[in-house]
């Protein structure tokens, strides 16, 4: 295929990419150095009051909003710098926290954004092992199955993956609800009454088990059909060499499934940096917040229906550059790779 | 196989528990919320399980058969009294349109890029990476802003000649996006945009190359061996993309709480409207009558189309 039927063809993708992402991201980044704001105007007010003998008169000065000839407020866009990247980080508040004699690492985490930070961190390190392990724990159980068993089995393992993520998170909520059965088993087994949803380590750790449950299936079935693919010829000649099971297990199935752990975890760590229907479905905003949640919250209306737009922007762009970094030692592989190829 | 390759009992056993388990744990939340939305909230959210499962005050109260209890009344007030079908009717332009415009701009993206060796095809498809790893809610703040004040900074388009006869007939004046679940459509195509060329270019790639060449000597044009020779194999890897896309638009929360209304909210964010009300008890069970309602289309989804969702997730795998 020549260049330019290659661009005829690409041409709707990437103009739909460059229109509705890239287009986007480059607003946010304006947008997050932009205050808009109705703009008020100072104005000489006399106000009389009846009294004795003629009237008792003050002019004082008010600010009020400035309308515009439809009685609009005049709304106005202005430059306003780092400030909004300052109320998000609230870098003084960090350093009072640090400095001697200051709160330390409570008080950091009283600041939405590194309590945010925090929770997504943990959050995308500790599934990912639990993950890629249960994943692989399950595949390798359904392999030696029944051939006619594997296929149900994959059929129920697909339903923690597929049910939509806020609901799966509900679901296991409502196990929990008013004197639910899982309540009812925690107390059977533990002999004391443990609410899970009254603080937030028990919340977390709901959350960190429900995406396991959520994710595993997806790494299950990947393994699984590699599976498939494992040389038998490998297989019998470690045999012949006297290997274990267990040794046939490192040594052959393994290597051979190290491209997909690679590729699972890749999906997993986009996937986990983005969790967001936890928090909705667990509730869980008053002691576990994360990242996208953080920017959610300031996009949606606060009481009197005000968006925080400009420091959602901001607190996007810091998401972003968490991704980027996140994704840097693998962007850098590829420039590589292509480099050693041209 | 190889009978010292074979497992001794032991291991089998223990092999034999964990898949048990593990079954156990994948089907119980989903099928105890669906056993629970059929029963009157004194038996749903009792602590003692077999109240769950016999349901004998809905037995009671309400009545059943075979000795258990079941009840409807909090489907028939998701769906009748609360007006859910308007929900599901959101939904269903929402993911409908998400679903054809997704695969009919992926597919020729998907087939370009798998029959090109290019710098340029490379740099297309890491940049696609990086936008698919994108937070949605970096993107939703670009378009928050852009929504609301759309009948504003439209306007333009309405008013100027060269564009404005082909506006006009769909709206005397510009329209404000915010609202519109023919707007959030645009948006999540773009979030999935990515996904879609990478997994229909594997796809492609399965395809050998002799074949469209084979049909542009014949004298097909590039197009015409796209259309006429390719697509016609195509079809299963365009069904699981399409289901892909599916699932992304259906599941989806983020987007659409954000851009849609409480008039023109899809299925999943309405959801949120039965827990936000100071919960009563029934509405508690409503809540979870509307979650099942949701779930029921999935369940049918993962029966009918088991293998292209499987084909699905090792595709990007083996080739990625």
């Amino acid at each position: 295929m020549n260049g330019r039927t290659f661009g005829w063809f690409v041409a709707p993708s990437v103009v739909m990419m460059l229109v509705f992402i890239a287009f986007p991201l480059v607003f946010v980044f304006v947008q997050s150095f932009h205050a808009t704001q109705s703009v008020f105007e100072t104005v000489k007010v006399e106000s009389c009051t009846p009294g004795f003998l003629g009237q008792v008169c003050k002019t004082e000065e008010r600010s009020r909003p400035k309308l515009d000839a439809a009685g609009q407020p005049v709304r106005e866009t202005s430059f306003i710098g780092l400030a909004a990247y300052r109320t998000v980080l609230q870098p003084d508040a960090v350093w009072a926290a640090l400095a001697p004699g200051g709160g330390g690492w409570d008080a950091v985490m009283a600041v939405d954004f590194y309590r945010a930070l925090r929770f997504t961190l943990t959050f995308t390190l500790v599934t990912l092992p639990a993950v890629i392990g249960l994943g692989l724990l399950i595949a390798l159980a359904v392999n030696t199955m029944a051939r006619s068993l594997r296929g149900p089995l994959i059929f129920v393992s697909l339903m923690p993956f597929i049910v939509t993520p806020v609901i799966g998170a509900l679901s296991i909520r409502w196990l929990f609800m008013g004197d639910g059965i899982l309540t009812a088993a925690l107390r059977w087994m533990t002999g004391s009454h443990i609410s899970m949803f009254a603080q937030g380590w028990t919340i977390e750790v709901l959350m960190l088990v429900y995406r396991v449950w959520h994710v595993a299936p997806f790494a299950f079935v990947v393994f699984y059909a590699a599976l498939q693919t494992v040389s038998q010829d490998a297989l019998e000649a470690a045999l012949i060499d006297g290997a274990s099971r267990f040794e046939r297990l490192r040594y052959v199935v393994i290597p051979h499934l190290k491209p997909l752990i690679v590729f699972v975890a890749l999906i997993h760590l986009m996937d986990a940096y983005r969790v967001f229907d936890e928090v909705v479905g667990f509730s869980s905003e008053a002691h576990r917040i994360s990242l996208q949640f953080l920017t959610f919250n300031l996009l949606t209306p606060d009481q009197a229906g005000n968006r925080a737009v400009t420091r959602a922007s901001a607190s996007a762009m810091l998401t972003m550059v968490g991704v980027i970094v996140l994704l840097v030692p693998i962007l850098a592989r590829a420039w590589r790779e292509q480099r050693g190829r041209a | 196989m190889n009978a010292a390759l074979r497992l001794p009992a032991g291991l089998r056993l223990v092999i034999g528990v964990f898949v048990i388990g593990w079954v156990v744990v994948a089907a119980f939340p989903l099928l105890w919320t669906a056993v629970m939305s059929f029963r009157v909230p004194a038996d749903a959210l009792s602590g003692n399980p077999l109240d769950v499962l016999l349901g004998p005050r809905t037995l009671e109260t309400v009545g059943g058969g075979l000795g258990i209890g079941v009840t409807f009344e909090h489907y028939w007030a998701v769906w009748v009294t609360q007006h859910f079908y308007r929900n599901l009717l959101n939904s269903a332009v929402v993911t409908f349109g998400v679903v054809t415009i997704s695969l009919s701009v992926g597919t020729l993206a998907g087939y370009g890029l798998a029959r090109t060796r290019s710098v340029l095809a490379f740099w297309l498809l890491v940049a696609a990476l990086v936008f698919r790893a994108l937070p949605h809610s970096v993107l939703v703040t670009g378009y928050v802003p852009a929504f609301l004040n759309s009948a504003h900074w439209l306007q333009p388009l309405w008013d100027w000649g060269a564009t404005g006869w082909l506006f006009h007939p769909f709206a005397a004046r510009a329209p404000t996006l915010y609202g519109q679940p023919l707007a959030v459509i645009v948006v999540l195509v773009a979030i999935n945009q990515p996904f879609t060329i990478w997994m229909l270019r594997s796809f492609f790639e399965n395809i050998p190359a002799e074949l469209d060449e084979a049909a542009q000597v014949d004298g097909c044009t590039a197009f015409g061996a796209f259309w006429r020779v390719i697509m016609p194999v195509m079809w299963p890897g365009v069904i699981t993309a399409g289901l892909f896309s599916f699932l992304l638009a259906y599941n989806d929360y983020l987007v659409t709480a954000l851009l849609l209304d409480s008039q023109s909210m899809t299925m999943v964010p309405a959801i949120t409207q039965f827990l936000n009300r100071d919960s009563r008890a029934s509405e508690q069970i409503e809540a979870i009558a509307a979650a099942v309602s949701i779930t029921a289309p999935l369940f049918v989804l993962v029966m009918a189309f088991q293998k292209q969702i499987v084909a699905g997730l090792t595709q990007g795998a083996v080739k990625g």
